[in-house]
C-alpha cells in the first residue's frame, strides 16, 4: 500500500465538476459581504462617509465599534484589528464591512463608501524601516531578531590564506496565486454562536482567532472546510480575517448567512505574499576550498503587522547557511516593519529566500577560489556526525555527495557544461546556455519545540463493518492529505485503502491535529495517524477480538464489530511526542531546529536569448530526499508544482508596488508560469527511510520551492557571465546587468 | 468531500447552526430577494449540456454567472474574472471558450457544454479517469477547465505531440501541479484512445 499509487480520495467529484467549493454553497437568505478598505498605506482615519444614490438604511454596516469582543487578529502578537479604528497602518486595510441581499447592489455601494484619512509618512523598504524613517512597531520597527553563532566567526576571518567573498542578494514578493480566490460563509448569532465554511488551510487558527472576536465559548464557534482550491501558505493565516469579518457581519445582520469572497484583484491586493527580503553573506574559504567562516545578515519585510514574520524569520535564519559544514558560522536576521500588507506564509516560509542568496554566493565562492560549483559544494556538503549552524548533529544516514553525483549524472552535467562553454564562446551566438545547480535541505515540521507546544491530535474510529474514519484537522488542499492518510492507516492496519475514509476536517468534530503547514502533515501527522490504527488493533488484541499473529480483512471486521457490540464504540487518540533526542534551546537557538530535513540536489538548463533578454528553462533535474514516498505521483506533483512555482519566482513574479499597494494585481500582468513555459523536469527520489516518520516518511511540500530559484540564476551567469543576484531575474534586469557589465568593460 | 451540512458534533456544546441546504446538482436553489436593480432583466432559453433551459437574465450579465448561479452549475469555475486563467472554461459550438467573458445573450443561440455534462452519468471519460490515475487534479479548481481543454486539445489532435499539448492547455493555469501530471494525463488518454480505437471524446 505504501509506495503505491491509489486513486485520489477525492477525485471523482474534482474531475466531474461535483467538488463544493466555498463559492459553490448554497445557503437559504443569504446576504453579500464586502469590505471597504484604506487606499493610504499610512494614516489615521477621520470619518467614514456614506455616499451615492443607495438605500444605505437596507445595509448590513460594521465598523470597529460593532466587535462584540476583542477587535484583535489573535495569532502571535496581538496587534493587528479586525477593522482599523484610528490608525491606519496599511493600503488595503480593512476599515468597514457592509452586507445586502443584492450582489449587484453591493459591488456599486462599495464604491460609495468613502475613508477620510490623513496620510501619515510611509514606511516602504527594509532600509527606511531599518533607518525608522517612522516608527511602526516598538523601538526600532524589528518584529524580531534571531543570532545562531557557531564557533567565531571573528578570530576565524583573521587567519591568514583565506579567500574572502562578500555579497548581496535580494527577493522580491511573492503572490501564492491558488486558483480559487478566498473566501469564507459564516452564520452567527448570540443565540447560535459562530460557524464559519471557508476555503482555508488551517481549522484550529481560525477558531483561535474568532473565539476572542466574539468573546465567546470555545465550544460555540465551529470552523468546517470547504474544498480548497489551493493555498501555499496563503490560506494559512489570512483565512481568520475573513472568516471575522463574515461573521461580524452575520452577527450583525441577526445570524442572516453572509458571504464574503475576494475577487482576483482584491485578494491579491490585500491578502499575504512572500516576504521580500535582503541576504548579505561574508565568507571566508581557506585553500583547500574548505568554507571556514560564514557571515549572514538576513533581514526580511513583515509588512504592517507581527502576523506570521517572527517564525517566517525562524525558518530563513535557520536556513540560511545551508546543509553545509563549516565550523564558524553566525546569522544575524530581522523581521521588519513596514507599512505594505502584512507578508505571511508562501510554501517554504523564509527557507527560500534566504536560500536563494546562500546558493547564489556559493557559486560565487567556488569562482573566487577556482572550483567548479558541484567541486565546491561536494568538498563542503554536511556528512552524518557533523554539525549545521544551530549546532544540530546530523544523525540521518545521509549521503549528500552521492546525491550530487546522481543529479549531475541525470542531467549529464560535466558534458552540457562544457559543450554549452564552446557554444557560448562563439561569436555572434544569439542562444546561450548554462547548467547551475543549488544543494539545499529544508526542515520537515514546526521549528525547534514547536511540535511539542503544539501537541498533535490525531482520533481513529472503527464503524461496523470495519471501515475507518481518520479524524483530523489536516486539510486536503491538493496536495493529497486525503489519500496518503488513507494509505497509513490501510498500511498500518492490514485492511483495503477504500475501507478508509477521511473525517472533513470540522472543529466541532476533530480534534486539533495542528495546521496544515511546514511540511508536517505527512511526517508528524501522519504518524499519529499510523500510530493510531495501531492503538486501535492492540484494543482489539488486548479484549480477545483478534487472536494469534496475523489477520486478514474479514476478521478485522468481525473483530470491530464485536468489539463496538461489547464496548459501544472502538476509537483511539494519539498525540505527539517528539522523537527520542530532540532538544531545542529556544534561548540560543541552538540545538534540533527539526526532527529531520529533506535533502535536495537541484539542476537547471537554461538558454537566454540575447536579443530580447528571455530567459528560458530547458530542462529540469531534481533529486531529493524525502524518506520513504508514500504515493510516487502525488509526491512527483509535490516536486513538479514546486519547481514550477520556484521557476516562476526566478523568472516571471514580479510584484510591482505604488504607495504601498500591489499595483498589477491581476493574472493579466502577474506572471505565473503557464504550460507552454515549464520545463520537462526529471525528479529522482533518493529514499532513504527516516525512523520516526510513517513508513519513513518526511515532508515533501516545501522544499521543491527552495532550490530552483538559485539553480537557475546560477544557470543564467553560466550561460552569460552576468551575475544576477535580485529576483525575478525578468527580462529587463538581465538587460541592466548585460549593460553595466559593457559599461565596466569599456571604462575598466 | 466537503459536506455544506454541519456534521454531527460529538462535542455535546457544539453549536447549532441553521442547516444549510446542501448545493446538490438538480436542487432548486433559494435566491436573493429580487431588488430594483432586477428591472431590465430578459426570460431566455439556453441549451447546456443537451438541456433546453430557461433562465432570467441580464442579458450582458457573464454566461459563468447565468450557469453558476442561476442554473446550479457550479463545475464551472472563477479564477480571475478577465480571461486570463481558464477556470470558466465551456463549450459553445464546440469551441472552448472563457465563460467570464461571454454575454449570456450571445451564448442563447448556442449548444454549451460544462464539465457537468462531460460524463455519461456515472461513467466518466478517459481523460476524467486518466487526471484521477496520473495525478493531473490536485486542489481540483482548475481541473474542470482543464479537462474541457484537453477534451478540445485531443479532439484536434487525437494523438499530439508534446508541443501541441503545451499548446493547447497554454490558456488555462494550473498553480498546483507543475503541469507534468496534467500532459500525462493527456499522453495516457491519448494512448487509450489509439488502443480502443473507435472510442470517442465528446
Amino acid at each position: 500500500m505504501i509506495g503505491t499509487n491509489v486513486p485520489r480520495k477525492e477525485g471523482i467529484p474534482k474531475v466531474t465538476g461535483a467538488a463544493l467549493y466555498i463559492d459553490d454553497m448554497v445557503f437559504d437568505e443569504l446576504l453579500h459581504g464586502a469590505t471597504i478598505r484604506s487606499t493610504v498605506p499610512h494614516g489615521t482615519l477621520v470619518d467614514v462617509h456614506f455616499e451615492g444614490d443607495l438605500p444605505w438604511d437596507e445595509f448590513v454596516v460594521v465598523r470597529a465599534s460593532d466587535v462584540p469582543g476583542d477587535n484583535v487578529v489573535t495569532m502571535i502578537e496581538s496587534d493587528q484589528p479586525f477593522l482599523a479604528d484610528g490608525r491606519i497602518m496599511h493600503a488595503g486595510e480593512a476599515v468597514v464591512l457592509i452586507a445586502h441581499a443584492d450582489k449587484d447592489l453591493v459591488a456599486r455601494a462599495r464604491k460609495h463608501v468613502r475613508l477620510e484619512i490623513t496620510p501619515l509618512e510611509p514606511v516602504l523598504s527594509i532600509a527606511d524601516s531599518v533607518a525608522k524613517k517612522a516608527t511602526l512597531y516598538a523601538k526600532d520597527n524589528a518584529f524580531k531578531r534571531f543570532l545562531v553563532e557557531k564557533g567565531s566567526t571573528k578570530d576565524a576571518f583573521k587567519a591568514d590564506g583565506l579567500t574572502i567573498v562578500e555579497g548581496e542578494y535580494t527577493t522580491g514578493a511573492q503572490e501564492q496565486l491558488y486558483i480559487e480566490p478566498n473566501g469564507m460563509v459564516a452564520i452567527a448569532s448570540e443565540k447560535e454562536g459562530v460557524t464559519i465554511w471557508g476555503s482555508l488551510q488551517c481549522p484550529y487558527y481560525v477558531h483561535k482567532a474568532l473565539v476572542p472576536l466574539f468573546g465567546l465559548g470555545a465550544d460555540n464557534v465551529r470552523i468546517v472546510q470547504a474544498t480548497t482550491g489551493g493555498g501555499f501558505g496563503g490560506k494559512e493565516e489570512f483565512p481568520s480575517i475573513i472568516a471575522g469579518h463574515a461573521a461580524l457581519l452575520s452577527w450583525k445582520a441577526g445570524g442572516k448567512p453572509v458571504k464574503l469572497i475576494y475577487d482576483r484583484a482584491e485578494d491579491m491586493w490585500v491578502t499575504t505574499k512572500r516576504h521580500p527580503s535582503i541576504t548579505r553573506h561574508k565568507t571566508a574559504i581557506d585553500a583547500k576550498g574548505k568554507l571556514v567562516a560564514m557571515e549572514v545578515d538576513f533581514r526580511i519585510d513583515g509588512g504592517a503587522y507581527a502576523t506570521l514574520s517572527s517564525v517566517v524569520l525562524s525558518r530563513g535564519t535557520i536556513h540560511a547557511c545551508g546543509p553545509y559544514a563549516c565550523p564558524n558560522q553566525r546569522i544575524t536576521a530581522a523581521a521588519m516593519a513596514t507599512n505594505h500588507p502584512p507578508h505571511g506564509a508562501f510554501r517554504g516560509f523564509g527557507a527560500p529566500q534566504s536560500i536563494f542568496g546562500l546558493e547564489r554566493h556559493l557559486d560565487r565562492c567556488a569562482a573566487a577560489v577556482g572550483l567548479t560549483p558541484d567541486e565546491f559544494r561536494r568538498r563542503n556538503l554536511l556528512k552524518p556526525g557533523q554539525t549545521t549552524a544551530t549546532h544540530q548533529v546530523i544523525e540521518e544516514k545521509i549521503d549528500l555527495p552521492a546525491m550530487l553525483d546522481l543529479a549531475l549524472k541525470r542531467s549529464d552535467w560535466a558534458k552540457k557544461r562544457e559543450a554549452f562553454e564552446v557554444e557560448n564562446a562563439k561569436e555572434g551566438a544569439r542562444i546561450k546556455r548554462g547548467i547551475g545547480l543549488a544543494s539545499f535541505f529544508h526542515g520537515s515540521g514546526f521549528t525547534g519545540s514547536g511540535e511539542v507546544y503544539l501537541a498533535s491530535v490525531v482520533g481513529v474510529r472503527a464503524r461496523q463493518g470495519g471501515t475507518i474514519e481518520i479524524l483530523a484537522s489536516s486539510t486536503e488542499i491538493g496536495q493529497g492529505t486525503n489519500t496518503i492518510f488513507a494509505q497509513i492507516a490501510s498500511e498500518a492496519l492490514n485492511i483495503p485503502y477504500e475501507w478508509i475514509q477521511i473525517a472533513n476536517p470540522d472543529t466541532a468534530n476533530v480534534p486539533d491535529s495542528g495546521p496544515t503547514v511546514a511540511s508536517r502533515t505527512c511526517m508528524v501527522v501522519g504518524k499519529l495517524v499510523e500510530r493510531g490504527c495501531r492503538q486501535l488493533v492492540d484494543a482489539l488484541r488486548k479484549g480477545g477480538f483478534l487472536a494469534g499473529d496475523g489477520y486478514d480483512a474479514k476478521q478485522f471486521a468481525r473483530a470491530c464489530d464485536a468489539y463496538i457490540f461489547r464496548h459501544g464504540k472502538l476509537e483511539a487518540t494519539t498525540t505527539y511526542t517528539p522523537p527520542p533526542g530532540v532538544e531545542w534551546d529556544e534561548k540560543r537557538y541552538r540545538g534540533s531546529a527539526y526532527a529531520a530535513y529533506g535533502w535536495a540536489v537541484y539542476v537547471a538548463e537554461v538558454s537566454v536569448d540575447m536579443l530580447t533578454w528571455e530567459a528560458r528553462v530547458e530542462h529540469f533535474t531534481a533529486v531529493q530526499d524525502i524518506g520513504k514516498v508514500i504515493h510516487p505521483v502525488l509526491a512527483a506533483g509535490q516536486v513538479e508544482g514546486g519547481v514550477t512555482q520556484g521557476i516562476g519566482f526566478a523568472l516571471y513574479e514580479d510584484v510591482v508596488w505604488r504607495d504601498g499597494s500591489m499595483i498589477n494585481n491581476q493574472m493579466t500582468n502577474y506572471i505565473i508560469p503557464t504550460a507552454a513555459d515549464v520545463p520537462p523536469i526529471d525528479v529522482v527520489f533518493h529514499e532513504v527511510p527516516f525512523a520516526h516518520g510513517p513508513s519513513g516518511a518526511k515532508g515533501v511540500g516545501e522544499l521543491p520551492m527552495d532550490g530552483p530559484a538559485p539553480a537557475i540564476l546560477n544557470a543564467i551567469e553560466h550561460a552569460t557571465g552576468l551575475s544576477i543576484t535580485s529576483l525575478p531575474a525578468a527580462p529587463e534586469v538581465i538587460m541592466a546587468a548585460a549593460l553595466k557589465n559593457a559599461a565596466e568593460a569599456t571604462h575598466g | 468531500m466537503a459536506d455544506p451540512k454541519p456534521a454531527n458534533a460529538n462535542k455535546a456544546a457544539g453549536p447549532k447552526t441553521k442547516a444549510v441546504k446542501a448545493a446538490t446538482s438538480g436542487s432548486s436553489k433559494s435566491k436573493a430577494k429580487p431588488s430594483a436593480t432586477a428591472t431590465g432583466k430578459i426570460p431566455m432559453t439556453l441549451s447546456v449540456n443537451g438541456k433546453s433551459l430557461k433562465v432570467e437574465a441580464f442579458p450582458m450579465a457573464r454566461l459563468l454567472d447565468v450557469l453558476r448561479e442561476s442554473l446550479d452549475l457550479t463545475g464551472t469555475k472563477e479564477g480571475c474574472g478577465e480571461g486570463e486563467c481558464g477556470a470558466c472554461s465551456v463549450f459553445m459550438d464546440g469551441r472552448l471558450v472563457n465563460s467570464c467573458l461571454v454575454p449570456v445573450l450571445q451564448a442563447t443561440t448556442a449548444k454549451i457544454v460544462t464539465i457537468e455534462g462531460v460524463a455519461d452519468g456515472n461513467k466518466l471519460q478517459p481523460i476524467q479517469e486518466t487526471f484521477i490515475t496520473e495525478g493531473g487534479a490536485q486542489c481540483g479548481i482548475c481541473t474542470p477547465g482543464m479537462i474541457l481543454a484537453a477534451i478540445a486539445l485531443l479532439k484536434k489532435h487525437p494523438q499530439p505531440t508534446d508541443a501541441q499539448i503545451r499548446e493547447g492547455l497554454s490558456g488555462n493555469l494550473c498553480r498546483c501541479t507543475g503541469y507534468m501530471k496534467i500532459f500525462d494525463s493527456v499522453r495516457v488518454a491519448a494512448e487509450r484512445a489509439l488502443a480502443n480505437e473507435g472510442a470517442s471524446t465528446p
